[in-house]
């Protein structure tokens, strides 16, 4: 997967609204792209109510959290709406995965892999993080540890 | 000044900690939370089991919206010397954690009512409750249930044969 220090590529992120998140996104503030498997799946539920539990810490330090898969953004509303977190959802879905691909963390089996990516406000990654398995759910420790690294 | 959510290793039982269970028993760190079905299964597993037990919150607000409203009511209970009688009473019975359910509650324990919506309510109370979920975050606890027991995590329900483990046999 991507790794610190590389500059982030080019890609282009369905939002909810039908605009795309772009890499020109990225510039002047931090980023925290959470990469996960599916839309409704029990582990991915775990993980963003966590975050959403700690959002206005990641707020404090400066960073903006989004949760990036390569489900339709109309699954991805719902899934939002279902949990009742706040956390903008990025859609992968057409061309399917090619982010995830510029990312480095496309899964063979067609999903993202549970990833994170924390990016500076120069566009460049700071600190990258790919989970052993789909199924392992990363603490938000670990992302409060990769920003305060940076 | 914004809170430390780093890694840490999970704090180690202090006289802040509900703890109950013999002294000499396995010690058991439970992070839970009373909205949660399958905290109140691995609550009654445990109590099954002759085990020295700390009791930490976690609720998680998205998923159980009434999670944080019944952690502080069980502080406000333990202000008046009555957390594991308030803990025991929420996992009982999961399906009533309104307000008027937890002011029930309350008499029921026979807590001065006034007193128990003051401290459910106050900075001290909700300052306990994070200070528990914050210990949580940086110690890798990711959803409840989690036991902390013998050094390692076990997320989730546990079945008995490792319950027993736990428990020394």
């Amino acid at each position: 997967m991507i790794t610190a220090g590389s500059a982030a590529p080019e890609f282009a992120l369905g939002r909810a609204d039908g605009s795309k998140f772009t890499n020109a996104d990225l510039k002047g503030r931090t980023t925290v792209l959470v990469f996960y498997p599916f839309a409704f799946s029990p582990v991915c539920t775990d993980q963003l109510n966590l975050y959403e539990e700690v959002l206005s810490e990641f707020e404090a330090e400066g960073a903006t959290l989004y949760g990036v898969s390569c489900d339709a953004s109309w699954s991805q509303t719902a899934f939002k709406d279902k949990l009742g977190v706040s956390i903008e959802q990025l859609s992968d879905f057409e061309p399917k995965g090619e982010t995830c691909r510029a990312f480095g963390v496309y899964h063979p089996g067609g999903f993202p892999q549970r990833a994170l990516v924390i990016i500076g406000p120069d566009a460049v990654v700071k600190w990258s993080y790919v989970a052993d398995s789909p199924g392992d759910l990363p603490g938000a420790n670990l992302i409060f540890d990769g920003l305060q690294s940076v | 000044m914004s809170r430390d959510l780093g890694s840490a290793p999970v704090p180690p039982v202090s006289d802040q900690d509900h703890v109950r269970g013999p002294a000499d028993a396995a010690l058991v760190i439970e992070y839970g939370d009373f909205e949660c079905p399958y905290c109140a299964v691995l609550s009654a597993r445990l109590a099954e089991r002759r085990l020295r037990r700390a009791f930490r919150h976690f609720p998680v607000r998205s998923s159980h919206p009434r999670a944080w409203p019944a952690a502080c009511a069980a502080e406000a209970a333990g202000a008046q010397g009555a957390f594991w009688e308030m803990h025991d009473s929420l996992f009982a019975d999961q399906g009533r954690l309104e307000d008027p359910h937890l002011w029930e509650r309350a008499r029921t324990l026979g807590l001065d009512l006034e007193r128990f919506d003051d401290d459910r309510r106050s900075e001290a109370v909700v300052a306990r409750v994070r200070g528990d979920f914050d210990s949580g975050v940086r110690a890798g606890v990711v959803t409840t249930p989690t036991l902390f027991a013998g050094g390692r995590r076990v997320t989730g329900l546990i079945d008995a044969a490792a319950l027993d483990g736990l428990a020394g046999g």
